[in-house]
């Protein structure tokens, strides 16, 4: 061994731990920024390394250096642009958009390889290893091509850009799906038996298949199925690990596709949906509307703004419930001036937290520590849901789906036995909503004919800012 | 390296990723997902053998380039916005005990 292999094999062999050091950071509150970093330095790291190891051997000629240099410049720029103006918001979809990049490289990388096979690795002909080349060329074309095509299309969901189209709701889907499968597998084989064209045919083909399976999946199950591509970019990096032989790129993406799988498993456990539902059982609300069309709402309260202000007022433990609609709105900051208000009235104030609240897990809590909500009033779901019979005002802000008794009490409900939070124990209850729109499920949400419970309608950030007027008008906050 | 090396590799490389992340608390979810997503950007490393290894094949080279160029928008966005969502949450020295 010379020199630069085994400089390149400490360095590769350090970014690796370093990378597995940095996953596992990712994992705790405490740790999660510095274990970041730390991804990110143990990367860069690997560039070096790389780098280095081609000047030291073979050298880099200045046409290649060109390329590099404009390639990484674009992508950064546009990367690091990206990442600065995306609105937390819209936090899942510039995931997705990412992940699919990243899928896209492996793919690109593939096809490079297979259409000009790189010199200088084939002294002799050996059959096994360039049907092991094939292979992997094949695996990650393939998965690159389904994460590519599914993170867009999930992206394009998420965006409202995209709806779910009708036909794919029907068993139809999978008949599709099963003929851009076979037709992959043939592709697979025949390209394995030399016919090199037929590449073109399986990028074309995996790229319908990863449409194909996105598009019917419904909005509510959207993170679980960017988590999962998440999980595929890591597979399709391994695979182009295996098609450049390069041991760091085979352990990082099965280590990314391995954490995604968990990931992914630990989400869809929160959702109370299991992994084969979410991808092959359609979208939830066209399952549902169906089943559940049973019953109108028969004994909804409305209040006014002013009532709400008088019952905050009088209380003496308040919890906030946050979902989606209160990021849509932007009102998170405004939410915090009223509680802010209360707070300085001496009344308790806590927020909780369902596992899936905003689009995906975690999101709500980026969302609301963006407004500066002190980290310890956010509560789990576990923890809170002892805290409702002894609070005295609910306030739901844009959530539906998780606090929808039926998943308790109804067993005929397609939401039956996943986990909610007991909104309905507490004495009041009042849920901000534009109107009687059903939540991501579709179905009927038990908690509004509840006695205790009153809708005050209207945009949540124009309902909050009325709020907060009235708040002032009974001298709440103002010492 | 040899086929079965490799192979040992990657099945040691996911054991090592089902190990990693056990206990992962819902507020990381979304973090931690982009963070994961960041790194599978790996593929930049494939893109620059490539590149270097074109021996001035002026369309490999560009393939190569816009390869590099996509895996590097995935790793540089991944990691900026992974830690715009994790400075959220230590922004405030209060919040640590």
């Amino acid at each position: 061994m010379n020199l630069p292999v085994i400089i390149k094999f400490v360095i590769d062999l350090l970014a690796v731990l370093l990378l597995a050091l940095g996953i596992k950071g990712l994992s705790k509150v405490k740790s999660a920024r510095d274990a970041n970093r730390l991804a990110a330095f143990a990367m860069s790291l690997s560039v070096v390394g790389l780098l280095s190891y081609y000047l030291g051997t073979s050298g880099i000629a200045i046409q290649s250096w060109i390329w590099i240099i404009i390639g990484s410049i674009l992508g950064s720029l546009f990367g690091a642009i990206l990442a600065k103006k995306v609105p937390m918001t819209s936090m899942p979809e510039t995931v997705a958009l990412f992940n699919g990049c990243g899928g896209m490289s492996s793919l690109l990388v593939a096809l490079g390889v297979a259409i000009f096979p790189i010199s200088g690795g084939q002294e002799n002909f050996d059959f096994f290893k360039s049907l092991i080349n094939e292979v992997s060329i094949s695996v990650s074309i393939f998965v690159g091509a389904i994460t590519f095509t599914g993170s867009i299309v999930a992206m394009a969901k998420l965006q409202g850009w995209l709806s779910t189209p009708g036909w794919t709701q029907s068993k139809v889907r999978h008949f599709v799906n099963i003929v851009f499968a076979v037709a992959s597998l043939i592709a697979f084989f025949d390209l394995i038996n030399g016919n090199t064209s037929s590449i073109w045919l399986l990028v074309i083909v995996s790229s319908l298949l990863g449409i194909g399976v996105t598009l019917p999946i419904g909005g509510a199950d959207m993170p679980v199925v960017i988590s999962l591509l998440n999980s595929y970019s890591g597979i399709a990096a391994a695979a182009a690990g295996f098609v450049v032989d390069s041991q760091l790129l085979i352990v990082a993406g099965a280590m990314v596709g391995a954490a995604g799988l968990i990931l992914t498993q630990v989400m869809c456990k929160g959702m109370n949906r299991s992994l084969v539902s979410v991808l092959f059982g359609g979208s939830l609300s066209a399952q549902s509307t169906a089943s559940s069309g049973s019953g109108e709402y028969t004994n909804i309260t409305s209040c006014s703004v002013e009532e709400c202000a008088l019952t905050l007022e009088a209380a003496n433990k308040v919890i906030i419930v946050p979902g989606y609609g209160l990021a849509v709105a932007q009102a998170q900051h405004t939410l915090r001036e009223v509680t802010k208000k209360l707070e300085q009235n001496g009344i308790e104030v806590v927020y909780a937290i369902h596992p899936v609240a905003g689009r995906m897990p975690g999101h709500m809590n980026v969302l609301l520590a963006e407004a500066d909500v002190p980290y310890e009033q956010l509560k789990e779901m576990d923890v809170v849901n002892p805290d409702f019979p002894a609070t005295d005002v609910v306030l739901v802000l844009g959530a539906n789906d998780v606090v929808n008794p039926q998943a308790k009490n109804d067993s005929s409900s397609p939401l039956y036995g996943m986990p909610v939070l007991d909104v309905q124990e507490a004495r009041t209850v009042f849920v901000i909503k534009r109107g009687m729109s059903a939540g991501y499920s579709g179905i009927k949400n038990d908690l509004f004919d509840l006695p205790n419970t009153s809708m005050v309608f209207g945009d949540a950030k124009k309902v909050l800012n009325d709020l907060i007027g009235e708040l002032k008008d009974l001298g709440v906050g103002e010492k | 390296m040899s086929f079965v090396s490799l192979l040992w590799v990657l099945l040691l490389g996911s054991l090592l990723g089902l190990e990693l992340i056990g206990k992962v608390p819902p507020t990381l979810h979304t973090p931690l997902m982009s963070g994961a997503n960041a790194i599978s950007g790996i593929t930049m490393l494939a893109a620059l053998t490539l590149i270097v290894k074109a021996e001035g094949n002026v369309p490999l080279l560009i393939i190569g380039s816009v390869s590099l160029g996509f895996a590097l928008f995935n790793v540089v966005g991944g990691f900026f916005v992974t830690d715009r969502m994790l400075a959220m949450f230590s922004r405030k020295p209060s919040n640590k005990k």
